[in-house]
């Protein structure tokens, strides 16, 4: 039965192709417009550790006080910390894992004669920011907790710099020179390049670009002066100059993330925040109450406002667009069901039952769709692959064709326009039979 | 006209589904453009406002040392560089800066008028240089002077040396003393020590243009100092019509002096590269609410004319009828016209009703500006002018039925 409804509305689509092409077209707009602005909005609004991000938490403490802030920020602690409470928190090491952290720019002098030095961007951390967030080594490894004690120049670099630098071969022992320093390599990083940028959302804003080149530890790149590279947040200007200076003050400018495996040990490190602000005031030097706050990456994102409201903002007028398409197909099938009442009549006169008319209309919208949908991928396919024209490197890059978003291009092209038939017929499973054949 | 209204609308009974789906096609249609139009306008204003310098004739140079060099050789190295870039022959000035106008993000302070103050006055960007700076950028002076060589100060990596002087914007002179006698007053930058306002420019715009600077617009300050901290930016202005001169004569010159420097290509630049980095995203949303504004528009008509060809084809039998009793072309034309118009003007009723809703929405969620009731009247004419033009062609060819229809059968 269903070849012959599919021969049906193959002739009835031809019979009228103005009116067929205008709805194919409709859906594949509507669908390629809604599926290429919602690619971008699953990758920037995607877990970038899906399987951890429950686990892994950003603290904050309110070292600023009441008068250090703007009214707007409902007394929310600031997003990064002070040299003084992020490496307390690390010496105490209350948490599974954990890591202050903070971006840096260093140059990279390559070894070769005549290769211009280059800038490249990467991080401070310390050893148990790799086993807490899951980095993929290529070769070697992070390094220890003793790496850290002893301030060793050690670095872990990214695959596309080993690259750049050894030509892919493993480079774990050799020497990289780091802002006029040699630094021992000890692991080199598989492809690893998670976005959002979880673990510095303060100054990635989310996204960046370039990878992440090299990580040196925390404590080696405080004591030979690679300052910080991301953004530096004072209440009030420090009295010391230099990077020395910063280490002293108020200013926020670190990162900081802990893991913490089960609720017991979150509310265990809640507890150990709160005290350690009270700690803070009783010193004196927090002249305010505890305001502490301890959120999962997930929570976190949401709090920094990670997707950008222009993304939002487009995939609501993508669906706006697709919905206005759906309207426009309903519309457009009614008045093409309807005009064949005289035939629906004849049909039902014949002996179909209503269920038999609904299935014929149905596999035809179903046809429009599957129309409308495979336009809808070669125009999503391209609408992807051009979204680098009109958003920001950064995002753009992000959004990828695979065959889960394929798959459903085409399923909401069918559902969609089947649904947008179920309207048309309905009306057209009511035609009155003994009518059309009297008027006829 | 008003005689036919009666009929059409008991016509119009009998398509009830019809006439819902075009009015309700209209009335999202409407609503979408609105708000659509509304922020393109938004964007484009704000990608064309002027930065106050000389665009056309300045370049960047974003310096950074490679390898170590201590802050001392830096600044040493930072002199001699200018002096080498002053006397390119297509350069006609030079000075050095912490950042520029437009390069995104960095220093602003607080500032108060009372070293004693609680709560700040405003916040403004800050841009160091030296007594060339004014001349380099091409900011017009409006009232006081320039730097002198004896004022610029030098600032260690991070250090924060406040100078005795300052150059401020009108903008900013004029948010901290309204009645504008700003000019010989000091100024406190998070800081119990004055700086004295010797001068005050036209305009210059901010280092950053997002949402959070936008409440302190142009609102920024000039400094006479030279920092470097892991690098600094050389403000160039080329001689007239010798920018692409410059742009390839200045890191030549560079590079000669001191081969271990880096000059970032993502960084700096001439201002249309400056430019369509930091409103790269409001220009690529303008285009993307533009083109779905297009596609939607055009198939709202196609679906206006789609639906009314059904209606023109279903009556052709009436419309014979009309003319043998003696209606004329004109008025089969105007009956068509008329009955868009009828549902067109329920649909952009229901329309403006949904703009303003989505709109309302859109503050709270997304920081946006309140809609303005033009872009909705400039919507509302559209969309009648759109339904009308789309109802041209089946009108046209409604009127051309033969009166002999009347009497065919089917």
């Amino acid at each position: 039965m269903f070849s012959y409804y599919l021969e049906l509305a193959l002739r009835s689509l031809k019979r009228s192709p103005g009116l067929t092409a205008l709805m194919v077209l409709a859906i594949g707009f509507g669908v390629a417009a809604s599926m290429t602005s919602w690619s971008v909005f699953r990758a920037v609004s995607g877990d970038p550790i899906p399987w951890k991000s429950s686990k892994l938490f950003v603290p904050q403490i309110d070292a600023w006080g009441p008068s250090g802030r703007s009214d707007k920020d409902d007394g929310e602690p600031s997003d990064a910390m002070n040299y003084t409470d992020a490496t307390t928190l690390m010496r105490e090491h209350r948490a599974k894992l954990q890591s202050a952290l903070y971006q840096i720019a260093p140059s990279v002098v390559p070894a070769q004669a005549g290769r211009h030095p280059m800038n490249v961007s990467g991080h401070a951390v310390y050893g148990e920011f790799f086993p807490m967030v899951d980095a993929p080594f290529k070769y070697g490894s992070g390094w220890s907790a003793n790496d850290d004690a002893q301030r060793a120049a050690v670095a872990v670099i990214s695959a596309k710099l080993n690259e750049k630098l050894f030509g892919d071969t493993n480079s774990v022992g050799k020497s990289l020179n780091i802002e006029g320093k040699d630094y021992r390599i000890v692991g080199v990083l598989d492809k690893w390049n998670p976005q959002p940028r979880y673990y510095d959302v303060v100054n990635s804003g989310g996204f960046s670009e370039g990878v992440e080149d090299v990580f040196v530890p925390f404590q080696r790149a405080i004591d030979v002066g690679i300052p910080n590279d991301g953004n530096t947040n004072c209440n009030e200007t420090p009295k010391e100059s230099g990077f020395v200076g910063l280490q002293h003050s108020s200013c926020v400018w670190i990162a900081f993330m802990a893991e913490l495996d089960d609720s017991s040990a979150v509310s265990t490190y809640r507890d150990y925040l709160t005290a350690y602000a009270r700690d803070q005031q009783k010193a004196g030097r927090f002249g305010w109450a505890p305001n502490i706050r301890l959120r999962d990456v997930p929570a976190f994102l949401e709090h920094e406002h990670v997707v950008p409201s222009d993304t939002k903002v487009s995939l609501l007028v993508a669906v706006g667009l697709l919905l206005v398409c759906l309207v426009n197909t309903i519309g457009l099938l009614l008045a093409k069901f309807l005009r064949r009442s005289g035939e629906i009549g004849v049909r039902r006169a014949l002996g179909a039952p209503r269920n038999a008319i609904y299935a014929q209309f149905l596999t035809e919208a179903g046809v429009v769709g599957l129309a409308g949908g495979v336009l809808g991928l070669l125009l999503t396919g391209a609408g992807v692959a051009s979204v680098g024209f009109v958003l920001p490197k950064s995002i753009s890059d992000l959004a990828r064709l695979d065959v889960s978003l394929l798959v459903i291009t085409l399923l909401v092209a069918v559902v969609a326009t089947m649904l947008a038939g179920l309207y048309p017929t309905f009306r057209a499973s009511r035609v009155q039979p003994a009518w059309q054949l009297k008027s006829n | 006209m008003s005689m036919h209204i009666q009929p059409i609308l008991a016509a119009l009974r009998r398509h009830k589904a019809g006439t819902v789906l075009i009015a309700l096609q209209i009335a999202l249609t409407l609503a979408i453009v609105c708000n659509a139009m509304f922020i393109i306008q938004q964007r484009l204003a704000h990608l064309s406002e002027p930065t106050g310098v000389d665009e056309a004739n300045l370049l960047v140079i974003p310096n950074q040392w490679a390898g170590h060099m201590s802050p001392e050789q830096a600044d040493a190295q930072v002199r001699t560089d200018l002096v080498a870039l002053r006397q390119l022959p297509s350069v006609s000035d030079a000075s050095p800066s912490d950042a520029y106008p437009l390069s995104g993000g960095g220093w602003d302070n607080f500032i108060m008028r009372k070293p004693e103050q609680l709560t700040p006055t405003t916040d403004a960007s800050i841009y160091l240089g030296d007594e060339h700076m004014l001349d380099t950028l091409g900011v017009k002076l409006i009232a006081g002077r320039n730097f002198n060589a004896a004022e610029v100060v030098y600032m260690a990596p991070r250090q924060v040396v406040i100078p005795s002087v300052v150059i401020v914007t009108k903008a900013l002179a004029d948010h901290l003393y309204p009645d504008g006698s700003a000019l010989g007053k000091p100024i406190y930058a998070m800081s119990t020590t004055p700086t004295v306002i010797v001068g005050i420019v036209e305009r210059l715009q901010r280092q950053g243009v997002s949402q959070w600077n936008k409440a302190y617009a142009y609102e920024s300050l000039l400094w006479p100092a030279r920092q470097d901290a892991t690098g600094v930016y050389y403000i160039v202005h080329a001689k007239p019509g010798q920018l692409a001169d410059a742009m390839r004569e200045v890191p030549r010159a560079l590079y000669a002096q001191n081969r271990l420097r880096i000059i970032d290509p993502d960084d700096g630049g001439s201002y249309v590269q400056i430019r369509k980095r930091i409103y790269d995203s409001d220009r690529g949303m303008a285009i993307l609410l533009a083109i779905i504004s297009a596609v939607l528009l055009a198939i709202t008509a196609a679906g206006i004319v789609g639906l009314t060809s059904f209606w023109v084809g279903q009556r052709r039998k009436q419309i014979g009828v009309r003319r043998a009793l003696g209606a004329t072309r004109g008025d089969i034309l105007s009956y068509f016209l008329t009955e868009n118009l009828l549902i067109g003007i329920g649909g952009v009723a229901v329309g403006v009703v949904l703009a303003i809703a989505i709109n309302l929405w859109m503050v709270t969620q997304f920081e946006m500006a309140r809609l303005s009731l033009i872009y909705v009247g400039i919507g509302v004419i559209a969309l009648l002018a759109l339904g009308q033009g789309a109802v041209l062609a089946p009108a046209i060819r409604a009127s051309k039925v033969s009166p002999v229809e009347a009497t065919r059968s089917v």
